[in-house]
């Protein structure tokens, strides 16, 4: 009680006194009304300010007091100087708001554990080594019947869960033409209670849901969907929904508010049993993660040789039958090693493709927030410069040395916490933002970004790392003052320089740093935006349509025909997908009736006139024709041609398909094309195979309609209608243009070029807004010598370079060590980089330029405020 | 008359008894009460009265209030609180150990 009024009375010092001043007052009246004299009276209390003091003293915290008054006195001198104080919060708000938004990012996709049981415990199997398309690689999804196996295996040791990866599925909870889209992912029926997760409604899936395959049409969706899609109804249970595929599922329950899943990156809505995926019973499809959650006390290494034994035997019984397989592949496929890795913070695919990329993203934020505390160091030593006579003062009359540190500590406090404040709402809105900006079409990433203990736990330590950084020497050097050099006119202005200087050589070389990386995540993203990609994607809209059952080709082309009779259609072409879509199709390729090759070709379905509708030359031979009724003739690209057939007079060739279980098809080339980008455009240009749709029934195409208008999503639903109105067993389940599918190829590049040019450009407005600080300090503490050397006839030349010559070469020194920096970085960056030699000229000489272009507008105003010094007034005023 | 103020650590036990009896006294009438209760041999120092009232205060001992008087000036009054109670009842039975201890030495002497 009584420590707090204690410090409740810091705040209202003021009162007190003014009350202490009325009791000794009503003290003396009461005195004089007894008929003392009043001056007796007086005597006899004491000296009143001695008597103030000592009340005061005991009403309220001292320390706490004098805190809070520096804290007074620090806020006038943040507003004395208005326009600094604001440039400094405001570049520090921003360096620690980016900062704190990296590490909400990084920590909600790679450093947060499961919200589940003992996450610990957790672990994800993958294999590692050369794929069937003779690449090396790294996989984490198996097969299930493989995944029995290993589950049967590690019984007693650990519990392996198998979760599939989320797929956004079309669904309908009325009627077909009311399709919505949700993410769903088969889990095993165990998932729940091995992970500890509870029900927020209705019941959750057990063992016994995950028997049979196809029998057990229950869904679990998540709190999150529950909430978003249905507004938390309860009466949700028992409710039913259909997949565009037909399939019946009834929701039996709600998973609990915290577990969304345990892909990062991604927010399951629907849990569905295993047994309900229609490839749980092949042995050729693998399509599950393998989650393994051990036991305690069980040991990591001798489980993960049983389990590799376990699925190496799977594997080879499986591959003897497959002869369409090179010995080659055969050999290395099964050569493949498996690993056993920590997965307490969940496995997903946005966790492999972006922790580099935010990793990168935080060291160069994280240097921005150096590059803004090197500033406001810079700035706090010069005003303590600024006020060295104050400092001097006070110091003579008693001032302790801790006292003056606490009081410039104090001001720079303040400034942090205004900072941190400001930093706080900007990363409030850019984290979400970040994650916004990684939107493939129709997935957008969804990252659950907490603001809880962590986050903040985090903004408090790196604000109270930032204070003490760039107040702690300004604060030490203001104590350290002399009151006689002071009184004297002036103590070693040099030392002072040196660490301002010292500081501008740190800001440029992380400046250069900043610069340099930018530079290549922005050549990165224009090298891969400009490459061209083989195709038009001009005004191409891509409808995915499912048809329900599967149709023959004469159906699909009559919804075809009747589409190019809409108004605004130019040109309508099928094809098995959409390019660049991600997905492949390949098999081996057998030349003359040789073995089958070890490189794999790529096969596309589509319709004759779908090259012309892509806008992709035929280099020799012809396209397909509608009355071809030719299922083996084919049509190579040039990568094909020389890849496979040598380049000899492709046309008329004949080669096989060789499928993995032996079959063979035989295909004619008649016609060679253009090479075009076929699932991505990342790696190289792969042999593509294009052939014509088969005669059986086919339950899936993509319209690719070429639109009159610059904006084809104005036709798409109107084309929607008219897929359905042709025939009712079709339906369109996912509208997109070919452009957005060419931009998704770039979203990681394209965030990273956007969010580095961005702290590029905020590191050199820093970097230049310090070294005209620092300029502008030196020409006002040589003002008096400047004046003194012109009224001596020194030249301009003589008056600006000692100034100006000390800053080069910090400048220099900074640029080199950024340079060292930068060059050794790259070997961390090399995977986020595309076709960029880090050792290119221009990638180096345009920091470089940058900076030198910088440091020339900043010294400008400073060399012309010290050419403008007159030396009269100057010698004048001393 | 030589009046002694060496009041030797006492204040606060008087103060503390003054206002166990006449609750609500402003400084001076405490004062006041001292050198009258204590027929005027002991006199307060007028100087270390109000540190002394406003430690105890903020101890908890005792609290203030502010009235207004009949004369239209304010004063600020005291009363003991409840550990201000206990805190006299512990002062006087240190009083009672001290003095006696003090007497048989006087009487031994």
């Amino acid at each position: 009680m009584s420590l707090w009024s204690r410090i409740a009375n810091v705040f209202r010092g003021d009162r007190v006194n003014r009350e202490l001043e009325e009791e000794f007052e009503t003290h003396i009246a009461e005195a004089v009304e007894e008929g003392r004299d009043a001056a007796e009276a007086r005597r006899a209390l004491g000296a009143p300010a001695q008597q103030l003091q000592e009340c005061h003293d005991i009403r309220v915290i001292g320390w706490l007091d004098s805190l809070r008054a520096d804290f007074v006195f620090g806020w006038r001198q943040l507003k004395r100087n208005k326009v600094t104080s604001i440039a400094a919060i405001l570049s520090l708000a921003l360096a620690i708001g980016a900062c704190t938004s990296a590490f909400r990012l990084i920590d909600a996709l790679l450093l947060r554990p499961l919200p589940v049981a003992h996450p610990e415990q957790l672990y994800v199997l993958s294999r590692k080594g050369m794929g069937f398309d003779n690449k090396l690689g790294e996989w984490d999804s198996w097969a299930y019947p493989n995944f029995r196996l290993m589950r049967t295996a590690a019984k007693g040791q650990a519990e392996l869960i198998a979760i599939s990866y989320t797929n956004r599925t079309d669904l309908t909870y009325k009627t077909d033409v009311e399709m919505e889209k949700a993410n769903v992912q088969h889990v095993s029926g165990w998932i729940f209670s091995t992970l500890g997760i509870k029900a927020a409604a209705g019941r959750l899936f057990t063992e016994n849901d995950d028997l049979k395959p196809g029998a057990e049409p229950y869904a679990v969706i998540s709190y999150d969907y529950w909430n978003r899609r249905f507004g938390r109804d309860p009466q949700i249970i028992g409710r039913t929904f259909r997949f565009g595929d037909g399939v019946y599922e009834t929701i039996v329950g709600v998973s609990e508010k915290k577990f969304t899943g345990t892909e990062p990156g991604v927010v399951v809505d629907i849990f569905t049993p295993t047994m309900m995926h229609n490839c749980v019973t092949r042995s050729d499809c693998t399509w599950v993660r393998t989650l393994v959650v051990m036991k305690p006390g069980v040991a990591i290494e001798p489980l993960r040789q049983k389990l590799a034994a376990v699925s190496h035997a799977f594997e080879a019984n499986r591959l003897s039958g497959e002869t369409g397989l090179s010995q080659e592949t055969l050999h290395n496929v099964l050569n493949n090693q498996m690993l056993m890795t920590p997965a307490g913070t969940g496995a997903s695919e946005m966790q492999g493709e972006y922790s580099r990329a935010l990793a990168a993203l935080a060291v160069l934020v994280f240097m921005v927030l150096l590059i803004a505390c090197a500033n406001v160091a810079n700035l706090m030593t010069a005003q303590a410069a600024a006020r060295a006579r104050e400092m001097a003062l006070r110091v003579s009359i008693g001032a302790g040395r801790w006292r003056l540190v606490q009081m410039v500590l104090a001001e720079s406090a303040l400034l942090g916490f205004l900072a941190a404040a400001g930093g706080a709402l900007f990363a409030f809105w850019s984290a979400p933002f970040v994650v916004s900006m990684i939107n493939p079409p129709d997935n957008p990433a969804r990252l659950i970004l907490p603001a809880d203990w962590r986050v903040l736990a985090f903004g408090v330590v790196l604000t109270q790392a930032v204070v003490l950084l760039f107040g702690l020497l300004p604060a030490l050097r203001t104590s350290s003052v002399k009151p006689v050099s002071v009184m004297k006119g002036g103590d070693d202005p040099h030392s002072r320089r040196r660490l301002m200087h010292g500081m501008i050589a740190l800001q440029v070389a992380f400046c250069f740093v900043v610069l340099f990386v930018a530079g290549l995540f922005v050549t990165t993203f224009e090298r891969l935006s400009n490459k061209p990609t083989g195709f038009s994607a001009d005004r191409l809209l891509l409808l995915e349509t499912t048809s329900k059952p599967a149709q023959s080709s004469i159906y699909w082309n009559e919804v075809a025909e009747h589409l190019r009779a809409v108004p605004g259609v130019e040109r309508v072409s099928q094809a098995g997908f959409a390019l660049l879509k991600g997905y492949g199709w390949n098999d081996s390729i057998s030349v003359n009736g040789g073995p089958p090759s070890v490189d794999l070709a790529y096969f596309l379905s589509v319709s004759p006139g779908w090259l012309e509708t892509m806008k992709i030359p035929l280099l020799a031979g012809r396209d397909f024709r509608d009355r071809d009724n030719r299922p083996d003739a084919a049509i190579v690209n040039e990568t094909f041609a020389r890849k496979f057939l040598n380049d000899e007079h492709p046309v008329g060739r004949i080669f096989e398909k060789a499928s993995d279980d032996g079959g063979r098809e035989r295909l004619e080339v008649i016609g060679v094309a253009r090479d075009a980008y076929y699932s991505g455009i990342h790696g190289p240009m792969l042999p593509v195979v294009y052939i014509p749709f088969k005669a059986a029934p086919i339950d899936g195409q993509t319209f690719i309609v070429r639109t009159a208008s610059s904006n084809p999503l104005a036709l798409a639903s109107t084309l929607r209608r008219e897929v359905s109105r042709t025939r009712s067993e079709f339906r369109v389940s996912n509208v997109m243009t070919q452009l957005e599918l060419n931009q998704a190829q770039t979203i990681r590049e394209r965030l990273l070029a956007t969010l580095a040019f961005f702290f590029g450009a905020v590191a050199l407005l820093l970097a230049g807004v310090g070294l005209y600080g620092v300029l502008n300090y030196s020409v006002q503490q040589r003002e008096r010598e400047i004046g003194i050397r012109m009224a001596l006839g020194a030249q301009v030349g003589d008056v600006v370079r000692p100034m100006i010559g000390g800053l080069c070469l910090s400048v220099m020194m900074g640029a080199g060590a950024g340079l060292a920096l930068g060059l050794a970085s790259t070997r961390y960056i090399e995977s986020l980089l595309y076709q960029v030699k880090t050792t290119d000229a221009d990638l180096l000489a345009i920091p470089c330029l940058m900076i030198l272009a910088t440091l020339c507008f900043a010294a400008l105003p400073a060399i012309r405020r010290a050419l403008r010094v007159d030396p009269v007034s100057m010698l004048r005023a001393e | 008359m030589a009046k002694t103020d060496s009041l030797q650590g006492s204040l606060d036990l008087l103060v503390l008894k003054i206002l166990s009896r006449r609750p609500r006294l402003h400084g001076y009438a405490i004062m006041s009460a001292i050198a009258d209760m204590s027929g005027d041999v002991l006199r307060a120092e007028e100087g270390s009265l109000y540190p002394a009232l406003h430690r105890m205060e903020e101890a908890g001992w005792i609290r203030a209030e502010w009235i207004r008087k009949d004369t239209g000036r304010r004063a600020r009054i005291y009363e003991l609180t409840a550990a201000g109670k206990k805190q006299l009842a512990a002062e006087e039975s240190r009083w009672q150990v001290v003095t006696s201890a003090v007497n048989r030495i006087l009487r031994t002497v």
